[in-house]
């Protein structure tokens, strides 16, 4: 009973912090900023007063922990948060996909371009990407540890700080909050408040791995360490400033000029490392091979390439600030870096695709398996092509054309998307305790639909990216430039619409997924033919053409 | 380790760890594997050799290539300069208004003019210099403040209503009714009759009147306007701020007055001639008639050609 009351009285006094707080603001954002934070305060304290089993304390028990083996609590709400985020961030890609496409589509000041932007890639890459992080670490790191998540309340807390944090940034962007960093909007609260939840998370994640009752720790955990202390580390290097007012939603950066660029891009370049890369290698670390059921294909290869990994994507960072003010030493290093980054990266492509060994037959039968072929292929790809575009050369044609966002975003698109969906599908059954998902012919249309979309978005970035870096730096026989930056706008229109085209589809097939996951939680299965149901013949590994069906594959 | 096994799939040996069911296979680093990251670690080294890298106290190291960025584009700038140095010479030395003479010449200004215009004129004049609404159509012959080329170049030099600047193009359009000058139905009446120059509308007398009173001055007793002022001919089809009635009442309301940069500061005298020469080959280019000797500006050239349509 002390507890519900010294609790209850916590969420009170951050209440009233809070509505002071927005009263004595500075600018209405902070307000609006400080209303948010009051109304979750409020949440909270109804939560502390309603929820405990009054009649049970009075007689002096105490509610008895989980019974389950793991901590499941916080996963559960995660994937519903991976996928709640994750159409809000695909919706809001594909407006401002349609807005570059058709401009009249701005809606000021809310919902322009500028804002929008900005909550479409923390949205996805925080917001659903993040989300997917910690729920499968939590999952991941218990079960490979065979411990229970340390500290249950702090994980908690975890879950819903990290909400609280993409609440402030998201409309912080649309109310015109920003510090103008690359993937490091939100502004100073917004970030000392991610800290604390960051610090809170790594103490779980660290906890949970301390009391592991296994004698080594799987390289899955060691992927995800790698990613909560590094992206730790990023977050709070990249954020040093100095709040106008600690009633204001302003702060000037620590680092100007170029310094501040190469300080940005090292965390904005470090963020693709180890938040896209080390965080998601750790999901395909445990999910591919479970899915498989295969051993990982490769002890030693997962400890060279993590280590080099690691050791050589922290310098790659001034590849993205070639031919600008930074000294050509540094853009030397975050050139050469990159190069030899590509092998250290493809060894966890190889570790993934090759852990399919003496189980290829299931990217036949198995859609999900088969999203994880795909992501792991976009993932080779991409990791391929981000060493290229960092040669000098090469990004003399690429910066600043589409190019760069094509590359991006077959890496999000089909890396961080397709592995996310398939450890969703994964997950689900297991989480909710049903047999299998609603339906397995879903989640093929899922795959195909995405499949489709990432080409359709990739190839038309690629055709619009090398359009432009060509047409910019045409020069006709006279010497003269020969087009205008408006005509090269105008050329890649149609390119434009194709895009927007392809994150529709990616789009239709997540819509696809979130109604095959809510129909499985509610436990419903799809009355439905088997999908591998092609006729075949397991000796000859062939199909059989006008056959017979044949016994399942 | 105890828990070794060969993977029957496979036939490689386990490492004999275990997670939740997950085992690893003890293989060998992928030859290929390590040949192609030993390269990539070779080629960067190399790189790091050839070109600036390690950085020192006082600055980094030069690499064996002494290649910089700022050397790459100063040698590339000196290249261009050399190979147009003859061009640029060739126009530097030609007053504008003579350019046309020799055709060749006039050429590469044209050519010089169409990608300068391209990187500092189509915020504005659109890509096809065809404008917008507040900024003139250069395709069309309707000049605000003179079409030969002498005169072009003198706008684009001084630039329009450039505040403090000196020599720049002056005037100002008053805004009547924001101003009190005139009510709202007499602003009414004087857009009737401007529309009437045009033949769109009406006469309205008091409107005429109106116009002689307030208009006139500027815009002439017949609305032809005038080219030292800058102020449109109202009696054609060419409208800045649009043709429609609304607009017409918009821009005597408010007196819209539009501006340009002065390119003096910020372009060279041989870019700014070519520009003109650009500009002027658009369609719209009118011949230079050499002012009379008590009429010192290229303007009044400009006024005397409109006062003939």
């Amino acid at each position: 009973m002390d507890k519900v009351v010294s609790r209850a009285g916590i969420w009170f006094g951050i209440l009233l912090l809070a509505l002071m707080g927005s009263a004595a603001a500075h600018d209405r954002p902070f307000a609006i900023h400080m209303l948010i934070v009051a109304l979750a305060a409020g949440i909270g304290l109804i939560v502390t007063v309603k929820a405990p089993d009054y009649a049970a304390l009075r007689r002096g028990l105490v509610r008895l922990p989980d019974e389950g083996r793991y901590d499941d609590d916080p996963i559960r709400w995660g994937v519903i948060a991976t996928l709640f985020w994750g159409m809000a961030g695909f919706l809001a890609g594909l407006f401002i996909a349609l807005q570059l496409a058709f401009p009249w589509l701005n809606v000021e000041p809310y919902l322009n371009f500028g804002r929008v932007r900005p909550l479409h890639t923390s949205a996805v890459i925080f917001a659903f990407g993040g989300n997917a992080l910690i729920a499968t670490s939590y999952y991941v790191v218990q079960r490979t540890c065979r411990a229970r998540l340390a500290f249950p309340q702090l994980a908690r807390f975890v879950f819903w700080g990290y909400q609280m944090f993409i609440v402030l940034a998201a409309t912080g962007y649309l109310l015109g909050v920003t510090q103008s960093k690359e993937y490091a909007e939100p502004e100073w609260y917004t970030d000392w408040w991610l800290t604390v939840v960051w610090l809170a998370y790594l103490a779980v994640f660290v906890g949970t791995i301390v009391k592991r009752s296994e004698p080594h720790i799987y390289v899955a955990n060691w992927f995800y360490l790698a990613f909560i202390v590094t992206v730790a580390m990023l977050h709070v290097v990249n954020n040093l400033d100095m709040p106008v007012s600690l009633l204001g939603s302003k702060s000037y950066p620590l680092f100007a000029g170029v310094q501040g660029a190469l300080v940005q891009w090292w965390y904005g370049h470090n963020a693709v490392g180890f938040f896209l890369t080390a965080g998601f290698l750790a999901m395909m670390y445990y999910f591919v091979p479970k899915q498989a059921e295969r051993p990982v294909y490769s002890y030693r290869l997962s400890i060279i390439h993590f280590w080099s990994l690691i050791f050589l994507y922290i310098w790659a960072g001034p590849h993205h600030l070639h031919y600008t003010a930074l000294p050509d030493w540094a853009q030397t290093l975050g050139m050469v870096f990159s190069v030899m980054l590509w092998m250290p990266s493809w060894g966890g492509m190889i570790n993934g695709l090759m852990t399919l060994n003496g189980a290829w037959d299931k990217v036949r039968t198995d859609p999900i398996i088969r999203m994880m072929v795909m992501a792991l292929a976009f993932y080779g790809m991409s990791t391929f092509e981000g060493p290229m575009l960092s040669i000098k050369s090469v990004n003399s044609l690429s910066h600043y054309t589409d190019w760069t966002i094509g590359h991006v975003h077959s890496g999000a698109l089909g890396w961080n998307g397709m592995i996310t969906f398939a450890s969703m599908y994964y997950l689900v059954p297991r989480l909710w305790g049903r047999e299998r998902l609603y339906s397995l012919r879903m989640v093929n249309w899922h795959f195909w639909l995405a499949t489709l979309g990432i080409v359709f978005y990739a190839a038309s970035m690629w055709v619009a990216g090398i359009t432009q870096g060509l047409m910019w730096r045409e020069y006709g026989p006279d010497g003269y430039l020969v087009n205008s930056f408006a005509e090269t706008v105008a050329a890649i229109h149609p390119m434009y619409v194709a895009r927007a085209a392809g994150g529709l589809m990616y789009l239709s097939g997540a819509v696809i997924m979130v109604i095959n996951v809510w129909a499985t939680i509610l436990g419903k299965q799809r009355a439905e033919a088997p999908l591998h149901a092609a006729a075949f013949n397991p000796e000859k590994d062939r199909p059989l053409v006008p056959a017979p069906a044949a016994a399942e594959a | 380790m105890a828990n070794r096994r060969i993977d029957e799939p496979t036939g490689t040996e386990t490492v004999g760890h275990e997670w939740d069911g997950i085992e690893e296979l003890n293989t060998p680093l992928p030859r290929w594997w390590l040949l192609t990251f030993y390269a990539c670690i070779v080629f960067a080294i190399g790189y790091v050799v050839a070109y600036p890298a390690i950085p020192l106290l006082h600055g980094a190291t030069p690499g064996l290539l002494g290649w910089s960025s700022r050397g790459d584009l100063a040698q590339e700038l000196a290249h261009e300069r050399h190979h147009r140095e003859g061009v640029y010479a060739a126009l530097a030395r030609v007053p504008i208004e003579r350019l046309p003479e020799d055709d060749a010449r006039m050429r590469m200004a044209v050519a010089g003019g169409r990608a300068a215009f391209k990187v500092n004129c189509v915020q504005c004049h659109g890509a096809g210099a065809a404008g917008s609404e507040g900024f003139p159509n250069l395709n069309d012959d309707d000049w605000l403040w003179g079409g030969d080329l002498k005169t072009i170049e003198y706008t684009i030099t001084h630039g329009v209503r450039v505040p403090g600047a000196a020599g720049t193009r002056m005037s100002q359009m008053p805004a009547f009714g924001r101003d009190g000058l005139l009510t709202d139905t007499q602003i009414g009446q004087l857009a009737s009759h401007v529309l009437s120059l045009s033949g769109k509308e009406a006469d309205d007398p008091a409107g005429a009147k109106l116009f002689a009173d307030n208009c006139a001055v500027c815009h002439g007793p017949a609305g032809r306007g005038n080219r030292q002022l800058g102020a449109p001919n109202l009696t054609d089809a060419v409208w800045l701020y649009g043709r429609s009635r609304d607009e017409i009442v918009r821009q005597i309301t408010e007196g819209r007055n539009g501006e340009m940069p002065a390119w003096a500061g910020r372009l060279d005298p041989v870019t700014i001639k070519m520009l003109a020469a650009y500009v002027h080959s658009l369609g719209g280019g009118e011949d230079f008639v050499e002012p009379a000797p008590a009429s010192t500006t290229a303007p009044a050239a400009g006024a005397a050609a409109n006062a003939a349509p």
